[in-house]
C-alpha cells in the first residue's frame, strides 16, 4: 500500500531470480554481460584523473559543458554531415537511459502510445509506462533478421500513437538497418506523423555496412530524437555518459526535466567524454575489429553446435534459437549454468515472444568464448547422449 | 597487416580452425597461409611471454639493454659489425637505432657477472666498437603489450542487460 499502483504493476524483470542465481555462483564463464570487456582506454581515464587533480569537481551547465556539446556536434557534422545547434539542440545526460526517460516524459500525454520493437532492451516499455504512455509491441522475427519492416510498422500504428522507438544496432539481437531500410521506415513515420526515438548507442559497432543515423535521413531531422552515448563505443559504461539531440522544443522540454532531476551529468564523465570523442577514434576502430572477429567466431561455433543463429550486423550480441532443444530458454539457461557454469541471458527477458532464444554477449575475451563454446558442447552432447 | 598474422601475434595458440571462423575463410586456405608464412620466414617463431619474476626453478636470467656506438665500415655500413655482435648467443635482440648511439642490444646471462664478462671481454674490445653503455633491467612492468601485474579487482558483473 506504500507503493504506487503504476510502479507496483510494472513487471519485475521476470529473470531477476536467474540473475541472482548467476551472481551467487563462482567461476562462471559469462556470456551474459551487456557491456564491453575492454577497460576505458587509458588516455581517457588519465584525462579524468588529471581533471580531478586540477579541482574540476563542480556542477556544469544544466545542458552539459559547452565544449563537450560543441565537440559532439562537430563530430556529427564530420561523420554524418548531420548538423545540430550545440546550444539548443544538444543535451548531455546521465547515460542514454536518462535521455530515454526524459524524452518519454517530455513528449507523452497520458495514454499516448509508443510502438516498440521486440525483442528489445528491457527498459523501453517500463520507461514509457512510467511516463504515462502505453507501449505497443511490434514483434520482429528471426526470419526477418529481427528487423522492423515498413509493413509491420504501419500495421502496428493505431490511433493515439505518438512515437516509434527503435534501437539499432539492437540489444539483444544485433539487428541493424541499411540506409535503404531506414528510408522505408522513415516514410511510414512521416505518413503516420510519428516521432522517432532512435537509440543508436551501439552505432560504432556496425560491421557489415556504414551506420546511418535516423535523423540524417531526408526530412527526418525534426522528427527524430537522436539518443547516443559513450558507454559502448568507448567502453565507458560506468561513467554514465549519454546525450540527446533533436528538435529545439523537445530538447528544451527534456532539459527542463533534466535540470530538476539531476542538475547536470557528472563533470568528470563529461571531461572524459570530451577526450573520448576528440581523441578516441583509433581505439574505437581497434575494439570494433576485435568484436567483429569474435562475432564471426561465435556465430560459426553456435551454428556448428546446432543452435541456429542469424548473423548479427552490429552491437556485441548473438541471439541464437534453441527451438531444437524443445525446452524454454529459462530452463536451458539454468541447466547450462548449473551443470557447466556458463551464464547467458534467457530471451524472455527481451520480450514475450522470445522464449526460444537466448542472448549471448561476445563482449568477452576469445579465451572465454572458446571455453564457453567447449562447455556448451559438453552440455549438448550430454543431452543427446 | 594480414588478419591471420594479426591474430597470431596476439595469441599464437589460436587454432587454425578458430582463425578460419574469425575471418570467414576456408580452413584449408588458412592452414596453407600459415604454412607459407612459416616457410618464408614471416613467422619466425612461436613463444610464450613469461613473467620470469613468477617463474619457479632456477633464478631468472639477468637481462641488460646495451647501447653500442660503432664505427661503420666502408660498403657494408653497420651490417657487418652488427652481424659480428648479434651472432653471440648472449645477444637475444639487436636493433639499429637512430640517436646518440647505433645498436641497441638485449643481452641475457645467468648473472650480472656473466653479462659484465660478456661486455668487457667480448663486446667492448671488438674492433669498430667505440663505446658501450650497459643498463641492467631491474623490473619488467610491461612486455609485448602485456602488463605484468595481477589482474585488478575491478570486475564486471557476470550478468547485466
Amino acid at each position: 500500500m506504500y507503493v504506487s499502483k503504476l510502479v507496483n504493476d510494472l513487471p519485475p524483470s521476470g529473470i531477476r531470480a536467474f540473475f541472482d542465481l548467476v551472481m551467487g555462483m563462482k567461476d562462471v564463464v559469462s556470456l551474459g554481460v551487456g557491456e564491453p570487456d575492454f577497460v576505458t582506454p587509458w588516455h581517457i581515464r588519465e584525462k579524468a584523473i588529471y581533471s580531478l587533480e586540477q579541482g574540476f569537481t563542480t556542477y556544469t551547465s544544466n545542458k552539459g559543458m559547452p565544449e563537450l556539446r560543441k565537440d559532439i556536434c562537430a563530430f556529427l557534422k564530420d561523420r554524418y554531415d548531420l548538423r545540430y545547434d550545440w546550444d539548443n539542440e544538444m543535451l548531455i545526460t546521465v547515460g542514454v537511459s536518462e535521455a530515454l526517460d526524459l524524452v518519454c516524459r517530455a513528449i507523452l500525454e497520458p495514454g499516448e502510445k509508443v510502438i516498440i520493437h521486440e525483442p528489445c532492451f528491457v527498459a523501453y516499455a517500463p520507461m514509457v509506462k512510467l511516463a504515462g504512455g502505453v507501449p505497443i509491441p511490434l514483434i520482429t522475427t528471426a526470419e526477418e533478421g529481427f528487423k522492423v519492416t515498413p509493413e509491420k510498422l504501419e500495421k502496428a500504428w493505431q490511433k493515439g500513437t505518438k512515437a516509434f522507438l527503435i534501437n539499432y544496432p539492437c540489444n539483444p539481437t544485433g539487428a541493424s538497418y541499411t540506409r535503404q531500410e531506414l528510408l522505408a521506415l522513415a516514410k511510414v513515420a512521416q505518413k503516420k506523423d510519428m516521432l522517432v526515438i532512435s537509440d543508436e548507442v551501439y552505432d560504432e559497432l556496425t560491421y557489415d555496412f556504414d551506420h546511418t543515423p535516423f535523423a540524417s535521413l531526408p526530412g527526418m531531422r525534426e522528427r527524430v530524437i537522436y539518443l547516443n552515448g559513450f558507454s559502448k563505443s568507448y567502453a565507458m559504461t560506468g561513467w554514465r555518459m549519454g546525450w540527446a539531440a533533436g528538435n529545439e522544443k523537445i530538447l528544451a522540454a527534456m532539459t527542463k526535466i533534466h535540470q530538476y532531476l539531476v542538475m547536470c551529468a557528472p563533470i568528470t564523465g563529461q571531461i572524459a567524454a570530451r577526450e573520448a570523442i576528440t581523441n578516441g577514434r583509433e581505439n574505437v576502430l581497434a575494439m570494433k575489429k576485435e568484436y567483429d572477429r569474435r562475432r564471426n567466431y561465435i556465430v560459426a561455433s553456435l551454428n556448428e553446435l546446432g543452435l541456429e543463429c542469424h548473423r548479427p550486423q552490429g552491437a556485441f550480441y548473438a541471439f541464437p534459437s534453441i527451438k531444437n532443444l524443445k525446452m524454454s530458454s529459462m530452463d536451458f539457461a539454468k541447466e547450462l549454468l548449473e551443470t557447466q557454469k556458463v551464464a547467458l541471458v534467457p530471451g524472455g527477458a527481451f520480450g514475450s515472444q522470445c522464449a526460444d532464444h537466448v542472448r549471448i554477449s561476445y563482449a568477452s575475451s576469445y579465451d572465454n568464448l572458446r571455453e564457453a563454446v567447449r562447455r556448451i558442447r559438453i552440455y549438448l552432447e550430454g543431452r543427446h547422449g | 597487416m594480414d588478419e591471420i598474422l594479426d591474430i597470431l601475434i596476439k595469441d599464437a595458440r589460436t587454432p587454425a580452425e578458430d582463425i578460419a571462423k574469425m575471418i570467414r575463410k576456408p580452413l584449408a586456405s588458412v592452414k596453407k597461409a600459415i604454412k607459407a608464412y612459416e616457410e618464408d620466414g614471416t613467422i619466425v617463431q612461436y613463444k610464450a611471454v613469461v613473467n620470469s619474476a613468477l617463474a619457479e626453478g632456477d633464478a631468472a636470467p639477468v637481462r641488460a639493454l646495451i647501447e653500442v656506438s660503432i664505427v661503420p665500415q666502408k660498403d657494408v655500413g653497420f651490417d657487418r659489425v652488427a652481424e659480428r655482435i648479434y651472432s653471440f648467443s648472449e645477444v637475444t635482440s639487436c636493433y639499429l637505432v637512430s640517436g646518440s648511439y647505433d645498436l641497441l642490444l638485449i643481452v641475457e646471462g645467468k648473472s650480472i657477472q656473466t653479462v659484465a664478462e660478456f661486455v668487457s671481454s667480448r663486446l667492448s674490445p671488438m674492433e669498430n666498437v667505440r663505446q658501450t653503455t650497459t643498463h641492467f633491467l631491474l623490473k619488467k612492468y610491461k612486455e609485448e603489450g602485456k602488463i605484468f601485474k595481477p589482474a585488478s579487482s575491478a570486475k564486471r558483473l557476470n550478468i547485466t542487460y
